[in-house]
């Protein structure tokens, strides 16, 4: 079995030798880290698959039944104290091991990285929506779809929401994954190395267009970075609340850009903003059930006048906030 | 009844026709077979209406073997969908659908019932009783699954599947993404399959309790037997927390409440922590008895006994109390903190300590054993270093920091099947080719058993070791497709490779269900392994009441030491006594079938109609209060005539290993 397990893992070989895994190539602070952290995880790992496979090998062949051994009777043997705690407490040594790393990088990667901790970051707020990426700058009032341009070299602060279900924010080259979660805000400090083109996607499962949720961050010099800026300023299209409401239909989008962002309007973390769903869009095939619609979706703020929202509300009974 | 019956089925795709087809002519088959044979009045009296945990066991594992079959033609199909980039083989919804239903039915309908199945079998014979604490009960636990099985399985071509994956997360589950009725499959049919589940739970808990033979204290029951009673324990502990979830789900979908939704103040967090409070448990429940299964086997094939015995069981009860504790590492990327996720690292990575002290001690089993390659000892022997692969794989993905790089891609979907495959697939094949002559009376063949276990065993590997490079590459779990440019594709090409390679070897295995059936000498020991619990004391296929006289018990392995002693086939006449035994009843399968009706139409919305055959469950409910039927008693000379049938023809039997 050994041998052609061997084997199978030899052929494999060919075809990981051209490719290149993009967890172990990072392009920022963030993202090293964790790197470094798994290839320390890595090595202790090796050491228990030698370890384990070869006293594996050893016992089976050793002891394995020969005709010579015919009516051989192995020796009653219950039990070795001193073996076992032995292979109790090397496991709790490797445990520790791994846990005071990890913790450490847990920490560190809720903090600006080494280097960035007194630059002010650029803020860019995320919203995921189905199945779309929007990045709001509110600082140069410009909102983007499906790409983000960031300054390398520059702390970025990603403050990361959805619209919709709940998504998963993943830059691998630039920094681990964190979800995205309406009426919920989460925070990621991303730095890029260099200038240069990363893939990002969404990685929790949120429906039919899942598959191609994907956006580009695009770092570039902060020359470039300016130079966008003004030239989106120039030439891009207001973002009226109208168009905003289209962008949220679960619909696939190519890369937009807009001057003017959608916090002006709502921001989908804050926890009594309206929901923007509707579920008569997400009709698909097979028998099709009941639906709810609630006086806190955006629909009915648009269609209802102030009365009729008050009546809405009192016949809720339940708390409201802030309106 | 407010359903509109002329739109439940789901149609125009021609795999879905097809399967339409196949389905209307195999029931139409199996009701013209039964007629034609004259079977039915057999096959109620036989099986419908059983309570032996015998047949019950039988019924488990005939069903884990269906849904296997059914799970692995969605695995098959997911491999065919990615073998190539950029695939229209599948489009998006019916790859949704069809991952959803591979989960579900892999872990619910596949592990649990193979599982619950060879527990039904061998736990009351190794522990010498002559069933389960409440026979009736156990029937009922069986029909519920089964009631369950099917209506979920119904769900692809009535109706529609649920698509939100096996995790059914919230709000994607619920009625603002998912308009459609496939999720209200998800939520009831695992609600009446989990009610069986967790009867089964409190039956074995009290057999494992209450049933042992004189003699066998705890320290002295075999390792399958203490697997399965902390595996019970689990199933109380953590089951309940599903049905409460499972409840919320329904009253949110079908009912419009908000426990779970993103409008009037809902949270999904809410149910990804219920779910896995549940369902990291789960992993356990189906681990833990494979792990019994596998010292068993291994005990028996290295002809010693086992090693460590007393870390053996304080390593299982660790990892139960461990298992309820580790639930947040399935969502470290939902940011609850530094603090919460290096908890939850820790307690994960602990688990690793008593599974490595399970590993060297079967490891030490084996050490100055004489190791016999039999096709069971084969699979328990695979087991050890895929498991290694899993479990450091596991550890990896404990590191919270590290995870934010591993989540939700392929490395995570590589290692969980490099856990649940080896840790409980391979411990279902080890079990069934050493306890299948238990069961039937005859051997699966050897020499097909290994073709199956070489065929499975590298088509796995190939077909999940690339899967942890895809996922460091950046592939994405639950994706229908990818790009050329990903450069993704050779990789997937290997992988839908293998799983051709892994499907081969599961046909290798039902042909030799069977060829056995048909060919394989009927002469078989009671014994024919030299093994050393009790199961093996008495006749294959057992007879229905176990055990003519209970046996009395002295020592660990207590079927080994008495063959040393030389006392295991004197049977005293005069030591007979008349046995009591539970009567068959057909209140079990009636469950099933309104169960079925009602969950029917609670899937469909009709709550009117639910409602009306919900009736039938409460009349169930009280005729089973009115019934005193005390069971009844099997005569002496009844005894008599069984054991010596199978007692004389002791000389002229085979035994396979020596």
């Amino acid at each position: 079995m050994k041998r052609l397990f061997a084997l199978v893992i030899a052929g494999l070989l060919p075809l990981l030798g051209g490719c290149e895994m993009v967890v172990f190539q990072p392009q920022g602070p963030a993202a090293r880290s964790i790197t470094e952290l798994i290839n320390w995880s890595i090595w202790w790992m090796l050491l228990v698959v030698v370890v384990v496979f070869a006293l594996f090998a050893y016992i089976v062949w050793k002891y394995r039944d020969r005709p010579e051994r015919q009516g051989e009777e192995p020796p009653e043997e219950h039990g070795s104290t001193v073996l076992e705690i032995v292979w109790t407490v090397i496991p709790i040594l490797i445990v520790i091991a791994l846990t005071i790393p990890t913790v450490r990088t847990l920490y560190d990667l809720e903090k600006p990285p080494k280097g960035y901790e007194n630059e002010k970051p650029l803020v860019i707020h995320v919203t995921s929506a189905d199945w779309k990426w929007i990045f709001s700058y509110p600082e140069q009032n410009i909102e983007t779809v499906n790409y983000v341009n960031i300054p390398a070299n520059r702390l970025v602060l990603f403050k990361m929401t959805s619209a919709s279900t709940m998504q998963s924010f993943w830059v691998p080259a630039l920094a681990g994954q964190k979800y995205t979660m309406n009426k919920m805000e989460t925070e990621l400090y991303v730095v890029a190395d260099r200038p240069g083109s990363y893939e990002g996607r969404n990685t929790n499962f949120n429906g039919r267009g899942y598959a191609h949720m994907q956006f580009e961050v695009l770092a570039q010099t902060p020359q470039e970075f300016e130079k966008w800026v003004q030239e989106v300023k120039q030439t891009a299209p207001k973002l009226t609340k109208e168009k905003y409401e289209q962008l949220l239909l679960p619909t696939h989008l190519g890369r937009l850009t807009f001057v003017d962002t959608h916090l002006q309007w709502v921001n989908h973390a804050d926890p009594h903003s309206k929901t923007y769903t509707n579920p008569e869009l997400y009709r698909g095939h097979g028998y099709q059930g009941k639906i709810f619609i609630r006086e806190d979706n955006y629909k009915n703020s648009s269609t209802c006048n102030d009365e009729e929202q008050k009546a809405l509300e009192s016949d809720s009974g339940g708390e409201h906030h802030g309106h | 009844m407010g359903i509109k019956w002329n739109e439940i089925f789901v149609g125009g795709d021609p795999l879905l026709v097809g399967s339409q087809i196949a389905i209307v002519l195999t029931v139409v088959a199996i009701v013209v077979g039964l007629t034609y044979f004259k079977k039915w009045g057999w096959l109620w009296r036989e099986w419908l209406t059983t309570v032996d945990h015998k047949k019950i066991g039988i019924m488990y594992i005939l069903s884990g073997v269906l849904m296997f079959f059914r799970g692995g033609i969605d695995g098959l199909l997911m491999k065919a969908q990615t073998a190539r980039p950029e695939m229209n083989f599948l489009d998006a919804q019916h790859y949704n659908e069809i991952f959803t239903t591979h989960g579900v039915i892999m872990i619910l309908f596949m592990a649990m019932p193979f599982l619950i199945g060879l527990m039904n079998v061998v736990v009351p014979l190794q522990i010498g009783a002559r069933d389960v604490a409440f026979p009736q009960l156990n029937a009922l636990s069986f029909w519920l699954f089964f009631s369950g099985a099917m209506l979920f399985n119904i769900s692809f071509v009535v109706g529609g599947s649920p698509d939100a994956g096996w995790t059914s997360y919230f709000p994607l589950a619920g009625k603002e993404f998912s308009p459609g009725i496939g999720n209200n499959y998800y939520a009831i049919a695992l609600q009446i399959a989990g009610l069986g589940t967790l009867m089964t739970g409190i039956n074995f808990i009290v057999t494992i309790l209450k049933m042992r033979a004189p003699g066998m204290t705890l320290m002295k029951m075999p390792m399958f037997t203490w697997t399965t009673l902390i595996t019970s324990i689990i199933i109380v502990a953590a089951f309940p927390i599903f049905t409460v979830a499972l409840a919320l789900m329904t009253f949110d979908r079908l009912y419009g409440t908000h426990f779970f939704t993103l409008s009037s103040g809902g949270s999904d967090m809410l149910w990804a922590n219920l779910f896995w409070l549940w369902g990291h448990p789960e992993v356990y429940i189906v681990i833990l008895p494979a792990f019994g299964i596998f010292s068993e086997v291994i005990a028996t094939f290295s002809r010693k006994t086992l090693f460590g015995y007393t870390s053996m069981v304080v390593s299982i009860v660790g990892i139960a109390f461990l298992s309820m504790i580790v639930w947040v590492h399935h969502f470290y990327t939902m940011d609850a903190g530094p603090a919460v996720n290096s908890f939850f690292s820790i307690t994960t990575m602990l688990i690793a300590v008593p599974t490595g002290v399970k590993i060297f001690n079967w490891l030490f089993t084996m050490r100055k054993g004489r190791i016999q390659f039999t096709t069971a000892m084969l699979w328990a022997l695979a087991f050890v270093p895929n498991f290694v692969i899993g479990g450091v794989t596991g550890v990896m993905l404990a590191m919270a920091a590290a995870d934010y790089q591993y989540h939700n891609t392929l490395f995570l979907v590589a290692h969980f099947h490099y856990v649940l495959i080896p840790g409980v697939v391979f411990a279902v094949f080890a079990g069934l080719y050493y306890w299948w002559p238990k069961m039937f009376g005859f051997m699966l063949n050897e020499k097909l058993g290994k073709y199956h276990f070489w065929l499975f065993v590298i088509g796995f590997n190939v077909t999940f070791m690339p899967m942890f490079f895809l996922g460091l590459k950046g592939a994405v779990r639950r994706a229908y497709t990818y790009s050329a440019e990903s450069g993704f594709a050779p990789l997937f090409l290997v992988s839908a490779i293998g799983s051709i390679i892994l499907a081969i070897g599961f046909a290798v295995f039902c042909y030799n269900i069977y060829w056995s059936f048909r060919y394989a000498k009927r002469n078989v020991s009671h014994d024919p392994w030299d093994a050393r619990t009790l199961e093996w004391m008495t006749a294959s296929p057992v007879q229905f009441y176990n055990f003519a006289v209970v046996p009395e018990v002295k020592q660990l392995d207590a079927f080994w030491h008495m063959k040393k002693r030389g006392e295991t086939l004197t049977l005293k006449e005069s030591d007979i006594k008349k046995i009591h035994m539970p009567s068959n009843s057909g209140l079990p399968f009636y469950m099933a079938v309104v169960f079925g009706i009602t969950g029917f139409f609670l899937v469909f919305e009709a709550h009117i109609a639910a409602a009306v055959a919900a009736i039938g469950i409460v009349i169930g409910l009280v005729i089973r209060s009115f019934d005193y039927n005390d069971g009844y008693y099997v005569s002496v000379d009844e005894i008599k005539r069984t054991e010596r049938t199978w007692r004389n023809v002791e000389g002229g039997t085979e035994n396979h290993v020596g």
